[in-house]
């Protein structure tokens, strides 16, 4: 109660809070989904992907986060359109996206000059450089995305469930896969300063982890998961400002303490 | 609902699944699809689930085409052994078998009370008011074919369609479902289901369709005891089958 005020006194953690807690809505929600249908290769894909839109942001001199998002959908389209083609197994198409995202962005900071610094916070997060624009950006992009899920909730779970009894009782599967994709896409770029590209997937995978090992109904573990995920954030956030750690990072170690005490928790719980 | 099928091929990667076969299943049929692996089984009835587009020929279920919204709507899918649901997923029962409503409700509408009075008819008729509240992952197999079944029948199909609906089941759990398919069908429900068992065909089915790339025949019990192609076909002892055929 004491530590929280010193924290909101400067106006970098309130708008990191301010972006971390959309970020802890959004990436849960729509995590849930990419986990029960492991898609978590996807999201790391993604991730990859989008640093060849920050790359191509730095040296256009556009806006990094809805770059890396149309760069980000634009691969989606891509992997969901040979993934449904089957002339390429799904593991290596997701590979050749991952790899080519990457190359391309390394390709892509060589013509940056100078301003390579920049990507390392894209990297890894850093609370220090979340904008008024940015604000403006993630609740935009992280708004739509938490209320096109909350729409879609009853079919994307359908889906979940299985595909075949889904498309076969009238739901359009590959568009709600499509939808999904870019669903997650927005999450991994609205979530590049606070946690890094390369981090965005544990926020999407770890808290619902930790809410599923309670055994609960899918809407029991969405709430749970979404519990985990702002515990993450705060107290990641906060443990970061304090003890000089980078946020990311501290972020996911958050999570992962979370996900711990959870196993041993539900571990007792199932013993009884 | 009654399905018609004319000049039916599919291929795929130049290779024939199934080859140009015409047939009929009227309304209020049990009908058994058997044939060997990779005999087409699986693809017939994916064909007739529109989630597969024939190479040549077209389906009509009640005259219209297989894809059309409402015939969609009408029609029950009971996927092989849980279709692709993983063993973790975390879902309860009651959460599972009330997305058997969600093509009916589209995007907007809420549930009502009709749809939840849907669901518990369904959950009734299958006797699994006790497992409501659990994971699908603490469920047996038995357990989890009966709540894919009730998932299916919330959405009050007019025809079923199961594929090997019993495989894994131990025999109890096998004659109780076969129980259920058999008072749907008495009550008025098309039944086609997929199996490699030509014995639950003989017990339980009214027709039969048995297929090897092509049909090779279709009809009531008899079809497959009289002809000695399929008694090679399904590797059944024809005196068995007669003997099931009799009782």
């Amino acid at each position: 109660m004491i530590l929280i005020p010193d924290v909101l006194q400067f106006d970098f953690m309130r708008r990191a809070l301010a972006v971390g807690l959309i970020v802890a809505a959004v990436a849960p929600t729509i995590g849930l989904f990419f986990v029960v249908r492991r898609y978590s290769a996807i999201a790391d894909t993604l991730a990859h992907v989008s640093l060849a839109g920050v790359a191509a942001a730095l040296v256009a001199g556009t806006a990094a986060i809805p770059t890396a998002f149309l760069v980000s959908v634009a691969s989606v389209l891509g992997i969901e359109h040979l993934r449904e083609k089957k002339t390429l197994p799904p593991d290596t198409i997701v590979s050749l996206f991952l790899f080519g995202g990457l190359a391309l962005g390394v390709v892509l900071l060589g013509f940056s000059h100078g301003r390579n610094v920049n990507i390392v916070n894209y990297l890894f997060g850093n609370i220090l450089t979340v904008s008024q624009t940015d604000i403006i950006s993630v609740a935009v992009i992280g708004g739509i995305a938490f209320l096109l899920t909350l729409l879609l909730w009853r079919q994307l779970f359908a889906v979940a469930i299985d595909e075949d009894s889904a498309e076969a009782a009238g739901i359009h599967v590959k568009t709600l896969n499509r939808v999904l994709s870019i669903l997650g896409a927005a999450t991994i770029a609205i979530s590049m300063n606070v946690v890094g590209v390369l981090l965005i997937g544990a926020l999407m995978v770890i808290p619902v982890l930790a809410a599923m090992q309670f055994r609960l109904g899918f809407h029991g573990t969405w709430r749970l998961s979404l519990i985990f995920s702002f515990l993450s954030v705060i107290f990641g956030l906060i443990a970061s400002f304090y003890l000089n750690l980078a946020s990311g990072g501290t972020i996911v170690l958050s999570a992962i303490i979370c996900f711990m005490v959870a196993s041993l928790v539900a571990g007792q719980q199932r013993g009884k | 609902m009654s399905i018609k099928a004319h000049h039916l091929s599919f291929a795929r990667n130049g290779e024939n699944i199934i080859h140009e076969f015409s047939f009929e299943i009227k309304d209020g049929d049990y009908v058994g699809v058997i044939g060997p692996n990779g005999g087409g089984k699986t693809t017939l009835l994916r064909l007739l689930l529109g989630l597969a587009k024939p190479t040549h020929g077209t389906i009509e279920i009640d005259g219209r085409p297989v894809t059309d919204t409402r015939v969609r709507r009408e029609i029950g899918y009971v996927p092989q052994r849980g279709g692709n649901l993983d063993p973790l997923f975390p879902a309860t029962v009651r959460e599972v078998i009330r997305s058997g409503r969600t093509a009916r409700l589209g995007l907007f509408k809420p549930f009502s009370r009709a749809d939840e009075r849907s669901v518990n008819k369904a959950i009734k008729a299958l006797g699994i008011e006790k497992l409501l509240s659990r994971p699908m992952s603490h469920l047996s197999g038995g357990e989890r074919q009966k709540v894919l079944l009730a998932r299916a029948l919330a959405c009050e199909p007019k025809m079923l369609f199961l594929d090997e609906p019993v495989d894994g089941l131990d025999p109890l759990s096998r004659d109780q479902f076969y129980a259920l398919l058999r008072q749907l069908n008495d009550d008025g429900m098309t039944i086609v289901f997929v199996t490699h068992d030509v014995h639950a065909i003989a017990e339980q089915a009214n027709s039969a369709l048995c297929l090897k790339h092509q049909l090779v025949c279709h009809g009531r019990k008899a079809c497959y005891i009289d002809k000695d192609e399929l008694q090679d076909l399904v590797h059944a002892d024809r005196e068995e089958l007669r003997k099931h055929h009799d009782t």
